[in-house]
């Protein structure tokens, strides 16, 4: 009887758990899943066309990497209750402030129009012109930011962030050797050796893993959710579960890519899905689909880390539990972005390649600097207190991002110098 | 004419704000200390480090 007792206290101890995770989850699953937005599937379908199933075991090291950095934002935000741009701007002064704001939005700006040539692209496999794909995801996000809650947009960006999982089911669609899998896959190696095309490979895949306005998106996110010291654990084992999440969605289209377009050189991810249409249509399908609800994570997750820092930092009402007369900026800046990027995929001859190499670039431009403000600020003991970085976390995250800072800067001046690496 | 005023208006508030938060930031609230002092000046040259590439990539791509 005793062991009953026991074993229904330890049952109900964990449901509580569960159901106190419940209420908590959201920025991390949302920002991590968001991650594999339009530019990341195309990464990951052209590493399965490339290289088959031989860096399944890099995109594994990717969990650790995307933990570690977006962890940091959620103690910072849990404990300042500041977005990360009020952090920088409150930390480092106007300068930094400024360079981080501007260079903010000039990224986000740019990868949106990225997010809507994904999906353009990925609508017109099923012949939906473009115009039609961008007026359909402006009044859908719209109607996602206007009911003046938190807690329904968050729990309609989760809907999309399950949407995201259908690779999974494609993967099993092209029936994979397991065996192959586990064999090519899970032991370290480097296919046909160390060369410069597997380096920018390489580069590219953990380029995508990690880019500047997660961390702006995550900390404003966990500070509009209203977390606070309490809720860290739960708030990084919701970072935990996102970032295993993410990169098991990258492995199932490396698998389909792997599997089904092994040595045909991939160049996006609406090409690629148009090559497995050609095999099977379901197939095909669910990579487009895919690629749409990409794009449109993306989007939804990146104008709204360019709204929240405004509004942190021109004192604007910048919260998603705002009417819109109660935040009219707030507002007016994330329709802006979310108009004109959808608009210039719209425009007849616009240098999209550029725009989609560009990215990159200025990427590298903030990335590194956000991630050293961030480090800096989890050492900042009189304000984070208990919840600053240990040594062995300085050690870990220090590390992290140093490999991050080297590869996206090799990667994004490869993109300038495209011949550098052979 | 009322339109004009009121985008005058517009941006004249946005210019004092942006004073207003210049004013509010002036002083960084960090202690500034060797470490930091260094992570701040590595990222100085890291950024003009990049903004010569840039410069040195346009530079190729007018030339040839």
């Amino acid at each position: 009887m005793n062991w009953m007792t026991r074993a229904y206290y330890q049952l109900q101890r964990w449901w509580k758990a569960i159901r106190l995770y419940l209420i908590i989850a959201g920025p991390g699953l949302v920002v991590m899943i968001a991650d594999n937005d339009a530019g990341g599937i195309t990464t990951y379908a052209a590493t399965g066309s490339k290289y088959e199933y031989y860096l399944i075991w890099f995109l594994l090291l990717l969990i650790p990497v995307a933990y570690y950095v977006q962890e940091m934002t959620v103690r910072l935000g849990a404990v300042t209750k500041r977005g990360h741009a009020e952090a920088i701007f409150d930390g480092f002064g106007a300068f930094w402030g400024w360079f981080s704001l501007i260079d903010l939005l000039l990224v986000d700006w740019l990868t949106l129009v990225t997010e809507f040539i994904g999906m353009t692209s990925a609508l017109g496999i099923f012949g939906v012109p473009p115009w039609l794909t961008v007026t359909a995801v402006v009044l859908l996000m719209s109607f996602i930011m206007l009911n003046g809650r938190y807690w329904t947009w968050e729990k309609i960006a989760m809907a999309f962030c399950a949407l995201n999982l259908i690779y999974i089911p494609g993967a099993f669609m092209v029936h994979p050797k397991v065996a192959d899998i586990f064999a090519h896959g899970l032991l370290p190696n480097f296919p046909g050796g160390f060369n410069g095309e597997l380096f920018f490979f390489l580069m590219a895949n953990i380029g995508t893993t990690i880019a500047p306005w997660m961390l702006f998106f995550q900390q404003s996110s966990v500070v509009d959710k209203g977390l606070s010291e309490k809720d860290i654990p739960f708030g990084k084992f919701d970072t935990l579960i996102g970032s295993i999440f993410t990169v098991v969605v990258a492995i199932f289209i490396v698998i389909v890519t792997g599997t089904v377009l092994y040595g045909v050189p991939i160049d996006d991810a609406a090409q690629a899905a148009k090559l497995l249409m050609e095999k099977d249509g379901y197939l095909g399908a669910f990579m487009a689909i895919g690629l749409f609800d990409a794009g449109l994570l993306g989007a939804i997750c990146i104008s709204l880390a360019s709204s929240w820092a405004f509004g942190e930092i021109f004192g604007w009402a910048h919260s998603l539990n705002n009417k819109i007369k109660e935040a009219p900026w707030f507002y007016v800046t994330y329709f802006l972005t979310l108009a004109t990027s959808g608009a210039v995929v719209l425009i007849p001859g616009a240098p999209l390649v550029l725009i989609t190499l560009f990215v990159q670039v200025v990427a590298v431009t903030l990335l590194p600097a956000a991630l050293v403000f961030l480090i800096l600020l989890l050492n900042d003991k009189e304000t984070m207190g208990e919840y600053a970085n240990t040594f062995s976390q300085n050690l870990v995250s220090g590390l992290i991002v140093a490999v991050i800072i080297v590869l996206s800067t090799l990667y994004g001046v490869s993109t300038l110098f495209p011949t550098m690496f052979g | 004419m009322r339109l004009l005023h009121s985008f005058r208006s517009m941006l004249s508030d946005n210019m004092a704000k942006v004073r207003a938060i210049n004013a509010r930031y002036a002083q960084p609230r960090l202690t500034m200390s060797r470490a930091v002092r260094w992570a701040l000046l590595a990222l100085r040259i890291y950024l003009l480090t990049l903004v010569a590439l840039l410069f040195y990539k346009f530079y190729t791509l007018v030339v040839h």
